[in-house]
């Protein structure tokens, strides 16, 4: 077994660990700390696929950016627990599991009928100058566009979440 | 020549990932941790983007890769202020006590 494979092997199953903790801890703050385990996980598969860029974006942006906003705001509301309200919990729970498995066959079969090339070549298309490289060229105008998004998410988080103000 | 992971391997990974976050949207009914399984979902589709991108040398799948980071950044600071603002009003998270539309 090369080195590839025993790394897929433990960040896969670090990942499905820490995503199963973050979907059914009771504590929100130890659900966070466990996606942002999660997304550690994920930063070490696409280093694995030679992805060097998206692994450190992956890192600074999920692990750094957003999951710091998303326990700034636990901590801020100071929620408590989920244990209190736990009536209609188990019909619930059933369906939603019956519709995981559903979707997981689902997206098995169709998986493993694909057929791809299954050899990861040798390539730098993960690499800081090949990504800047296509993203000021071919991909100049979405780049422009996203900036525009953020502009409109900054401005309007902003508003949302100000206090009114007599 | 190493061997290395088949890309289906990569596949079914991302497919477990975007279970668990639609079965963590579904369950769960705190608003913060369904904003997180959501971001599990994002994070699952990624990987597929990554993995279809990598195995076939193509750097348009880490391009979207990219601009889907962005966007989840986008929602991230939305999704949050819009909790805060249902906080402020309603003074909870947990989405069964939000049933103003409810009849």
């Amino acid at each position: 077994m090369s080195l590839e494979i025993i790394l897929f092997i433990v960040l896969g199953v670090m990942g499905i660990a820490s995503g199963f903790v973050t979907i059914t801890s009771k504590n929100p703050v130890v659900s966070a700390m466990a996606l942002v385990f999660h997304f550690f996980m994920l930063a070490g598969l696409y280093l694995n696929m030679h992805a060097q860029f998206m692994a450190v974006l992956q890192v600074l942006v999920y692990a750094g950016a957003i999951m710091v906003l998303v326990i700034f705001v636990i901590m801020l509301l100071n929620l408590g627990d989920e244990e209190k309200l736990k009536e209609k919990f188990s019909i619930r729970t059933f369906v939603a599991v019956l519709f995981g498995i559903v979707l997981l066959i689902q997206f098995v079969i169709i998986f493993l009928a694909s057929s791809g090339s299954n050899v990861l070549k040798e390539s730098n298309i993960g690499s800081v100058e090949m990504i800047g490289n296509e993203l000021f060229t071919n991909y100049l105008f979405p780049f422009e566009a996203i900036s525009l998004l953020l502009l409109a998410a900054i401005i309007g988080s902003v508003i949302l979440a100000k206090r009114k103000v007599d | 020549m190493q061997e290395s992971v088949p890309l289906n391997y990569y596949l079914i990974l991302s497919a477990i990932f975007f279970v668990m976050g639609a079965v963590g949207v579904l369950t769960r009914r705190n608003a913060i941790i369904i904003f997180m399984s959501i971001e599990m979902m994002l994070n699952a589709v990624n990987l597929t983007f990554v993995s279809f991108s990598s195995y076939n040398s193509d750097p348009a799948g880490q391009m979207f890769v990219f601009f889907v980071m962005a966007v989840a950044a986008a929602e991230a600071a939305i999704g949050l202020a819009i909790v805060l603002a249902l906080y402020r009003n309603q003074q909870t998270v947990y989405v069964d006590k939000v049933n103003l539309m409810k009849w």
